[in-house]
């Protein structure tokens, strides 16, 4: 009977990881790219909780998981807010028109 | 010999107003004179000026007055105003002194010139710049009694400097005409070279009286020890270092007189004449180069002489200058100006005592002149030429007085010549003006019928210049002539030379037997025979003599005719005026007349002076006492000369001699040119042209000047020219060429090194910064990739390093 270890925990956030990370860097939609960040954030949150329950014990992790949530959800109504912004600014949300910054 | 004490002095407090008054008449013409002609005619313009010199005289003779009333050894006035500038040794103050010699100045200078001032108002009547011509005769006259009265050589040298701006200003007076111009930068420029040898004389006079004390000192003891810290000729600060600079030697009764550099006179002549000072011997002792430093001194102080007095070879300027109007020639050309090389000789007589040489020199020089200047004038027409040539020859005769020691003789002449020379001048002026402005006496003659008054007073002079014994001249000229003949101490370039003495007397008698002559031919050519300007003339006047309509006419303008001086009752020139207007001289030709009376006035006052001065001088042989002025001038005239002894028998053969001069002189002009009637002189002339045709031309001594000194100094100032556009120029022009090209090599190194590594450390900026900027896109997904890829190294290489 195959055991779930801490390996597939891992090998989960890993792959949450890569797709967040592929995600935010390929993305042009700048509500996709907060997707991305959001699944950034969740697969260190299963990186916390496996290494909680497997290594450390007790509840540091699963409460720093909670924070990160909390502030996962922050991040995404100023974020959500900024995107706004940046369409009543350029009327697109495609993230390589917000160049202005460039020389 | 006569022990000698220190200048007695009397202090009086208005000697200052002498000089005064003339600059204050001079600075009102010159400031506002130009109004008041207009305003108020000339009339005004001539008051202020005859009246400045009438206060001048008043003042004069009052200081004589008070001079008279003091012992002879009291006979100083001195007015000192303040100090004008210290310096070291050097100490120049505003200072007037009257010792008797400056007296006499004095009184010439205002009495002779008031006198001529009068004159001049109705000489200059028809003359625009009435104002101007006062103007500066005022000033004139100031400068001179600067020159007479200053009592030190600073204010003397003023005067000096002075009176050769004012006879230069007189002379061009019409400067509108090239030649009178001409004369008058002639007189300016001649007179420079001598103020340059008097300038010399004087420093080395200066650099003489000091040096060498510590041997003084131990020649003389202990009682002559001047103060410590003599030698330093540092700046003195307060009276009390100038105390030490000018030191003090005790000279018996408890009397002091300062040592050293000086140019105050008085402190000169103490401190030589006085013998227990030894700064007589001190300077007899000094010696520049070999020769003895009074010659020098003296031969230097003498080149001034030269130029201010006209003596050869700096005389050329002397008749040139009658270019000037006749009063100034009367009173610069004759009286006054020309007579200071005298009066300075004369001043400084114990200075050029101590030297035979100087002394020899001045006598030598004078003789020449007088001899060489006398035979120009035996053919000259001009009449005031004559006058001209004859009053350098009669300088001569001045310089042969001071020069052999009689210097109160040289002093008396100059005194007789004042009075009989502008009395000359003046009649001369008073001919010209009657002969409508003509100076060539071939086109006078007969005017004696025309102008009596003139005539006398002009013959009157004639007297007193040939030497008769009822007129003054025969006296001083007779004690010079004397006084030289037993001259025995005179050295010639050094070297003893009895002989010089008898030498410039026969000289001088020659000299003397001419001016007879030329005096009378100038006499007989004018006033005798028949009048020969019939044809009427006009010698254009450079100044427009019409002018003088517009402007207010004064009493005596209207008297003398505008255009050209011709006296004409005031009737017919009325009707001249109406009929024909000013610009008709209709009146041409008409016969001379005599002067106004300003004019016969002065001249008659001048004649009997001339007359009349005789008195002064009556020899110690006739009444057994020394002359009026020589006893008079004796407390100033203090230098001791030693003359020979000779029989008294001798001295009446020699003034016996010096009528015959004057006789002989007479007889000849008689016999050739009264009345015009011989023939003689014309036939003389032919027969001689060739020497009447050198002689008639000076001797050619003008045109000498032209190749000897004119044209090498031409040559040499182009030569100079050529050297300041080639060498000179080339020189700047090289200086420059180096500098710009090692501006040039600076300015490549600045631009290319150090504005190349600015520009190169700026461009490499600008370079990175565009290559980089490339990097900044501004997008979030492309710096994402650079975090990722930042982190990815950072994680290989922590495999790699593990």
């Amino acid at each position: 009977m195959l055991q779930v270890s801490l390996t597939h925990f891992l090998a989960v956030g890993a792959l949450l990881f890569s797709f967040g990370l592929v995600t935010v860097a390929t993305r042009r939609n700048a509500v996709g790219v907060l997707m991305g960040v959001e699944l950034l954030l969740n697969g260190a949150n299963v990186n916390f909780v496996a290494f909680n329950h497997y290594v450390v014990g007790g509840v540091t992790g699963q409460i720093f998981s909670l924070f990160v949530i909390v502030l996962a959800a922050a991040e995404a109504a100023v974020g959500l807010a900024i995107v706004l912004g940046i369409y009543q600014t350029f009327k697109t949300i495609d993230v390589r028109a917000t160049d202005l910054m460039r020389e | 010999m006569k022990e000698l004490g220190p200048v007695l002095v009397h202090q009086v407090s208005y000697l200052w107003l002498i000089p005064v008054f003339p600059l204050v008449g001079a600075t009102i013409n010159a400031l506002v004179g130009w109004k008041l002609q207009q305003a108020l005619g000339k009339r005004a313009v001539h008051y202020v000026a005859v009246g400045s010199m009438v206060a001048s005289l008043a003042v004069a003779l009052y200081a004589f007055r008070v001079m008279l009333g003091l012992d002879a050894e009291h006979r100083f006035l001195q007015d000192t105003l303040w100090n004008m500038f210290t310096a070291g040794r050097v100490q120049a103050d505003l200072g007037f002194a009257l010792d008797p010699l400056s007296m006499m100045m004095v009184l010439v200078v205002t009495f002779i010139g008031m006198l001529i001032h009068v004159f001049s108002i109705g000489y200059m009547a028809d003359e625009p710049a009435y104002w101007r011509f006062f103007s500066y005769l005022n000033l004139f006259a100031f400068s001179m009694l600067l020159l007479v009265m200053g009592d030190n050589f600073v204010l003397m040298f003023f005067g000096w400097e002075g009176v050769g701006l004012c006879s230069y200003l007189l002379i061009a007076f019409w400067y509108t005409d090239p030649d009178k111009a001409k004369a008058g930068m002639k007189a300016f420029i001649a007179n420079r070279f001598g103020d340059f040898g008097f300038v010399v004389g004087l420093f080395l006079l200066f650099w003489a009286l000091g040096g060498a004390w510590e041997q003084r000192m131990d020649a003389r003891g202990a009682d002559y020890r001047p103060t410590p810290g003599l030698g330093a000729v540092a700046a003195a600060s307060d009276a009390a270092q100038r105390a030490l600079l000018v030191p003090e030697v005790e000279v018996g009764g408890g009397q002091r007189v300062k040592i050293g550099p000086t140019f105050n006179f008085r402190e000169l002549r103490d401190q030589v004449v006085i013998e227990k000072t030894g700064v007589a011997e001190h300077l007899k002792g000094q010696r520049l180069w070999g020769f003895g430093l009074l010659a020098i001194i003296g031969i230097f102080l003498f080149v001034g002489a030269m130029g201010k007095s006209a003596q050869i070879p700096l005389y050329v300027w002397l008749p040139d200058a009658m270019a000037g109007p006749t009063p100034v020639s009367a009173l610069i050309h004759a009286a006054t100006m020309v007579t200071a090389g005298v009066y300075m000789v004369a001043r400084l007589n114990f200075i050029f005592a101590l030297s035979p040489t100087a002394m020899g020199w001045v006598a030598f020089i004078g003789a020449l002149t007088a001899i060489f200047s006398a035979s120009i004038g035996f053919f000259q027409y001009d009449i005031k030429k004559v006058l001209a040539y004859s009053t350098v020859s009669q300088l001569g005769f001045m310089f042969i007085g001071v020069g052999v020691g009689a210097y109160w003789a040289g002093a008396y002449h100059l005194l007789t010549h004042a009075f009989f020379k502008a009395t000359l001048f003046l009649g001369s002026g008073s001919v010209i003006l009657g002969c409508h402005h003509e100076q060539d006496m071939r086109k006078m003659g007969g005017l004696k019928k025309h102008m009596p008054i003139t005539a006398w007073t002009y013959l009157a002079a004639c007297w007193a210049i040939a030497g008769y014994p009822w007129a003054a001249g025969f006296y001083s000229k007779d004690e010079i002539l004397w006084k030289a003949f037993t001259s025995e101490h005179l050295s010639f370039l050094g070297l003893p030379a009895p002989w010089l003495g008898p030498a410039i007397y026969v000289t001088g008698i020659i000299a003397a037997t001419g001016t007879a002559f030329y005096m009378f031919r100038s006499y007989y050519m004018t006033f005798t025979g028949e009048y020969r300007g019939g044809q009427g003339h006009h010698d254009e006047h450079n100044v427009d003599p019409h002018s003088v309509q517009a402007a207010p006419h004064s009493k005596l303008s209207d008297k003398v005719h505008a255009s050209d001086g011709a006296h004409h009752k005031v009737p017919t020139d009325l009707a001249d005026n109406v009929v024909r207007g000013h610009d008709d001289h209709g009146h041409h030709g008409g016969t001379p007349r005599e002067s106004p009376w300003t004019i016969t006035a002065v001249l008659v006052i001048l004649a009997a002076g001339s007359i009349l001065t005789a008195l002064l001088g009556l020899p110690a042989l006739w009444t057994h006492r020394p002359p009026a002025l020589e006893h008079f001038l004796e407390p100033a005239l203090t230098a001791e000369v030693h003359f020979a002894a000779k029989p008294h028998a001798l001295e009446w053969i020699f003034q016996g001699i010096g009528v015959a001069a004057g006789v002989v002189g007479w007889f000849f002009a008689r016999l050739l040119y009264k009345d015009a009637r011989s023939a003689v002189p014309a036939e003389l002339k032919k027969r001689f042209f060739r020497a009447w045709t050198v002689v008639y031309n000076k001797y050619y001594v003008d045109e000498a000047y032209g190749v000897l000194v004119l044209r090498p100094s031409v040559h040499f100032a182009r030569f100079l020219a050529w050297c300041d556009q080639f060498i000179v120029d080339w020189l700047v022009n090289f200086a420059g060429w180096i500098t710009r090209f090692f501006a040039n090599i600076d300015g490549a190194i600045d631009k290319y090194l150090v504005d190349g590594a600015v520009n190169l450390l700026a461009n490499a900026t600008i370079a990175g910064g565009r290559t980089l900027r490339r990097v900044q896109t501004g997008r979030i997904q492309t710096y994402l990739y650079g975090a990722l890829a930042g982190a990815l190294a950072v994680v290989l290489l922590n495999f790699l390093i593990q």
